[in-house]
């Protein structure tokens, strides 16, 4: 090997001022960049929601006849009393695409006006593209004699609240 | 006349605005078109062919029509309403009923919006059966489509707007829509884009600035580059 080879692969192996000043200014640029990304998406993502909250009262439970069901439109949520006088809390919103279903009592289901999803009085899908049953909520009763719906929490079928 | 005609061109204000003479000859009508910011688009040449109405049918250049049109009645609409849920439903009504006019803008600025979606439409289609999506225009073929998605948004954005029952079941259905994504990123999007799990004052909100700035700024950069693109090509 002669000099001047040798010469030529060591500049080659060596890293040149210019591409040093590249990959940091390169870098920084970049950091900036996704440090405002990560930022920007942080306050695109509301801290405080003023929404209805979860939890609710209802109602006294004698507002509610025997056999009926009713509609709180504020919190989209079924009220459901039995013929024996128990309860439960039903969501109004439908599963297909989150319109607000009403009972119509003349057909005995509840109907969803935005593209015909049917379900009876439990909440199963009996017809349309609604892929799921409504869910049922949480429904206790307080010392007032009203009735609390918690929406965070899902119960089964099974859960009822006897009165 | 001639004369004060004459002083008038030759004057200094005049030369500095347009650095040529009256287009006379071929080279001075080459330059009247590239030095002039608005004509410079254009090819200084353009093909016989493709000025022929029933090559284009005009749909492009109908469909940039539509959106100017939108730009100035949307502009004007903007200044009655406000974006918040007590007030979005009731600036409409007084637009429709209380502002001089009002009623003329809206269904104006409305009947624009469906009529720009189906110029586009058709535009693609023109494109489509000329075959002028094929090299070297395929990139531009890929800027339409994307033009096409931001007439669809700017559409859908602006339907949030006037806060009744169709608006607000609307939006319901479309950003439950997003929750079909999976692994969780649907949910992700849908709470950012509504601002929270409701349709309600954030997502009216947002909409708003979405219609109003954001969407629009990025369909006039990118109609920018597809009219640059088009005369480059050799088109109208
Ligand atoms: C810079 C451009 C634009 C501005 C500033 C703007 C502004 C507005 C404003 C303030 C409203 C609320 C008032 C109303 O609902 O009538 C609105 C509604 C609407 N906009 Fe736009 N807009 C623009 C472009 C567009 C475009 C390009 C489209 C569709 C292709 C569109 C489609 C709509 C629709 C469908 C509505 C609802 C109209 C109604 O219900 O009467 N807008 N826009
Ligand atoms: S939202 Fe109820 S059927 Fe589609």
């Amino acid at each position: 090997m002669d000099d001047k080879e040798e010469k030529h692969s060591k500049e080659e192996n060596a890293m040149s001022r210019r591409y040093f000043l590249e990959i940091v200014g390169g870098g920084a640029v970049l950091t900036a960049a996704v440090g405002s990304a990560v930022v920007i998406g942080q306050y695109l993502s509301p801290n405080v929601l003023r929404e209805p909250a979860l939890r609710f009262k209802a109602g006294l439970i004698e507002n509610f006849s025997a056999d009926s069901i009713t509609l709180d439109k504020e919190q989209k949520v079924f009220i459901v009393r039995g013929k024996e006088g128990y309860f439960y809390a039903m969501s109004a919103v439908c599963t297909h695409l989150g319109c607000i279903a009403n009972w119509k009592p003349e057909d005995g289901v509840v109907a969803c006006p935005c593209h015909g999803s049917k379900f009876n009085k439990e909440g199963n899908v009996v017809d349309g593209p609604a892929p799921r049953s409504l869910p049922r909520f949480s429904v206790t009763l307080d010392e007032q004699g009203q009735l609390v719906v918690d929406k965070s929490v899902i119960v089964g079928e099974d859960v009822i609240l006897k009165v | 006349m001639k004369n004060a005609l004459d002083r008038i061109v030759r004057s200094q204000v005049w030369r500095s605005i347009f650095r040529h003479g009256l287009p006379d000859s071929n080279r001075s009508r080459a330059e009247t078109v590239f030095y002039n910011f608005f004509l410079h688009l254009h090819p200084t040449k353009v093909r016989k062919r493709s000025i022929k109405f029933t090559y284009t049918w005009g749909l492009g250049g109908m469909s940039f029509g539509l959106f100017i049109v939108l730009v100035v009645t949307g502009a004007l609409l903007m200044l009655y309403y406000r974006p918040s849920v007590p007030q979005a439903y009731w600036d409409m009504k007084d637009l429709q009923f209380v502002v001089s006019s009002g009623t003329f803008l809206r269904n104006m600025h409305r009947w624009a919006a469906h009529a720009m979606v189906a110029l586009v439409f058709l535009h693609m289609l023109r494109v489509f059966y000329t075959g002028s999506y094929k090299p070297p225009k395929e990139f531009n073929w890929v800027i339409g489509v994307v033009l096409f998605v931001v007439t669809i948004l700017l559409s859908y954005t602006g339907y949030l707007l006037p806060w009744d029952q169709l608006s607000f079941w609307g939006i319901s259905v479309g950003t439950n829509m997003i929750h079909a994504m999976p692994f969780g990123v649907g949910d992700k999007i849908a709470f950012l884009l509504l601002g929270g799990n409701i349709v309600g004052e954030n997502a009216l909100v947002r909409f708003y600035v979405l219609h109003c700035f954001v969407i629009p700024v990025v369909a006039i950069v990118l109609m920018a580059i597809h009219f640059w693109r088009v005369r480059k090509d050799g088109g109208v």
